[in-house]
């Protein structure tokens, strides 16, 4: 194809999705669509899963048994949602196991939130209802995104996903009506999460690399500061609900832009956990690489009886 | 029947279900690959479903303010009565799969008696688990033939697994003073009845899967006495750890 | 290079009368697994009765490029729809 040809095949790309027309898996696409989508969907499908480890660290533990079954339930969710991404990024023409080798080896990023630590019970209500309260206003977007394996893949997580800050939230206004100690604990748990949660909606725009193309291709609706200003000022109502404090000082309401200003957000400490170097980025790293290679021999052992039991049918039609 | 012996006798059964799902619960999210780990995990939430019905049905037996959590939580290692089998540890996915396989027989076995109880509300939930423990039965029958006639490395290591748990298997029909009377009151199931269409179903799943089944004349038993593995006490400090550190409230 | 479990597509009929709709895919080793993981993975909250799998790569899909010829001969055949033929008002029920 000669340049021109490409240019102009690249114009109608644009323009079937300014008109919201739908990009499939055999149209054809430029070649910085579909990298683009392979990174943005794969780096998403990792925070699925990496994000499984932090609270599946607490199923064991979990206080009662409604808990133990309901954050059991999400994690596994959070496992469905991770096959719904890297199935939707298997249409790109990468396989599975090729985005795995990426996220083993560090080339690939997953949210960085999920590499601090869960210490205390009530980490699970503050991730439920911060982290995934992020995640829902980072997601909802994507459901109409111009790709349509990871719009659809969404509509579905979308879907799923709408009990889990519910989860979350409880779990807050369980502690904060509970004891001093419980109400202690879930305001340590908001302290901790609070910022790591801002950060989670990315750097401020001024520092985003990716944003006007995303916007155009949809991957994105709202500007990262759109997004964070949108969930601080819906959050901070819930907690005053629950009688639980922001911890930052400079936070207070503005009349004039309509939502709340907030203090400065630690962008050094951001950089360092997204660069590698945070709590536990190498705890979640080493669990998730030690369980593709525990499990190597048993997806063996499945490939070769697969076979095996193909070769006896055919044996049995001759 | 006097309530005391009938919740003996449950806690024979839901313990098992209690404690098999926690140990599956220990996998959510480290599974061999995510297909897989959600099937586990499956699994993990139908048995932690059931142990909440019976449990929930002890409660309201036991006549004091008891909760399904009191149940659960707040019992001493000597109390719990499940079988040595369902609290061994997760050595790898071979003894994953092996301790599913010699438990799913038995608890489909247990179920379908158990659905004819003359006790509505045991009868009730035996009936709905019966279905959720025929799909167990069908995942770990499956894999145990994968991993069997897999690869030489998938065999020797479910082979390795087989040969260490099969002692804990003549447990399963082991039966206590509890489950005697609750055999007498038709309440419970007299599991010596189906001992030998239990050891049919395994010998034939294990010999397609290639298998052997070892030879041995010596098996353990202790845990329907409340005599546990070694393994038991750490299993119970994660499950209890709440409770025990923040006793009475409400989560 | 090690081989992989294949890609599966999954089709889901979530009660009688509806078809089957493709849901998404997993990965299995066989068709059997590939049945069990799809129910595991997609019918969770009770989404179906139904299931099919079928290995993706036995699907064969038509090309875009050729949509032209493919779809567009049948977007001026209007006579196929009831709107084409006028009536008077007064027949109802046709």
């Amino acid at each position: 194809m000669s340049e021109k040809e490409v240019k102009n095949l690249e114009e109608l790309f644009e323009q079937r999705i300014a008109r919201d027309e739908k990009i499939e898996p055999k149209d054809w696409m430029p070649e910085k669509y579909r990298k683009t989508h392979i990174r943005q969907i794969s780096q998403h499908a990792h925070s699925e899963i990496v994000g499984m480890l932090p609270e599946g660290n607490w199923i064991t533990r979990a206080p009662s048994m409604r808990r133990k079954v309901a954050l059991l339930a999400k994690v596994q969710d959070e496992a469905g949602h991770g096959l719904y991404l890297y199935s939707a990024c298997e249409t790109l023409g990468v396989s599975r196991e090729e985005l795995y080798e990426q996220l083993h080896t560090g080339k690939a990023k997953y949210s960085s939130i999920f590499n601090y630590p869960t210490i205390t019970w009530a980490d699970m209500g503050a991730i439920g209802w911060l982290v995934d309260g992020a995640a829902i206003i980072n997601q909802v977007p994507l459901c109409s995104t111009s790709y349509g394996p990871y719009a659809r893949a969404m509509i579905r997580v979308c879907k799923e996903e709408s009990f889990h800050q519910r989860q979350g939230y409880e779990i807050m206004i369980t502690l904060a009506n509970g004891t001093p100690e419980q109400k202690e604990m879930a305001q340590d748990a908001l302290n901790r999460w609070w910022w790591p949660s801002l950060m989670m909606l990315g750097p401020t725009d001024a520092e985003s690399v990716h944003t006007a193309q995303s916007m155009k291709w949809k991957l994105k609706r709202k500007t990262n500061d759109e997004l964070r200003q949108q969930f601080i000022d819906q959050t901070v109502p819930q907690a005053e609900l629950i009688g639980l404090t922001i911890p930052d000082p400079d936070l207070k309401w503005n009349e004039e832009k309509g939502g709340h200003d907030f203090g400065e957000i630690d962008w050094d400490e951001f950089w360092q956990v997204v660069k590698g170097h945070g709590p536990c980025n190498k705890e979640r790293m080493d669990a998730r690489v030690d369980a593709w290679e525990k499990g190597e021999w048993v997806r063996d052992a499945a490939m070769a009886y697969a076979k095996k039991q193909e070769d006896k049918k055919l044996k049995k039609a001759i | 029947m006097k309530n005391e012996n009938k919740i003996q006798y449950i806690y024979g059964i839901a313990d098992n279900a209690l404690i098999l799902g926690q140990r599956l619960s220990e996998l959510c999210g480290h599974g061999p690959n995510l297909e897989t780990d959600i099937a586990m995990t499956n699994m993990a939430l139908d048995l932690l479903g059931q142990t909440r019905s019976y449990y929930q049905y002890v409660a309201q037996l036991s006549g004091e303010d008891k909760t399904e959590d009191d149940i659960a939580f707040l019992r001493t290692e000597r109390q719990y009565k499940n079988v040595l089998l369902v609290e061994q540890p997760n050595r790898h996915f071979g003894y994953v799969i092996a301790r599913q396989f010699f438990f799913d027989a038995f608890h489909l076995l247990v179920l379908e008696e158990l659905q004819n109880s003359t006790d509505q509300t045991l009868a009730a939930i035996a009936k709905k688990g019966i279905k959720e423990v025929s799909y167990h039965q069908r995942f770990s029958s499956d894999w145990i033939k994968r991993l069997g006639d897999g690869t030489e490395e998938s065999h020797q290591k479910v082979q390795e697994a087989v040969d260490d748990l099969w002692r804990y298997t003549d447990e399963l029909f082991h039966i206590t003073d509890d489950d005697k009377i609750a055999i007498e009151n038709e309440i419970g199931v007299n599991t010596v009845a189906f001992r030998e269409k239990y050891d049919q179903i395994i010998r034939e799943v294990l010999e397609e899967a290639t298998i052997t089944i070892p030879e041995t004349k010596w098996f353990q038993k202790g845990g329907k006495q409340g005599i546990h593995s070694e393994h038991m006490g750490y299993l119970l400090s994660d499950l209890q750890y709440m409770q025990r550190t923040y006793p009475n409230m409400k989560w | 290079m090690k081989k992989n479990w294949p890609l599966w597509e999954v089709f889901v009929r979530s009660k009688n009368g509806l078809e089957h709709r493709h849901f998404g895919s997993i990965h299995a080793a066989d068709a059997e697994m590939a049945l069990e993981n799809a129910r595991d993975v997609y019918t969770r909250r009770n989404e179906g009765v139904s299931i099919w799998v079928v290995e993706s790569k036995n699907i064969t899909a038509s090309n875009p490029e050729n949509n032209g010829e493919l779809f567009e001969p049948a977007q001026d055949k209007v006579y196929r729809h009831p709107t084409f033929y006028t009536l008077p008002d007064e027949v109802k029920h046709m």
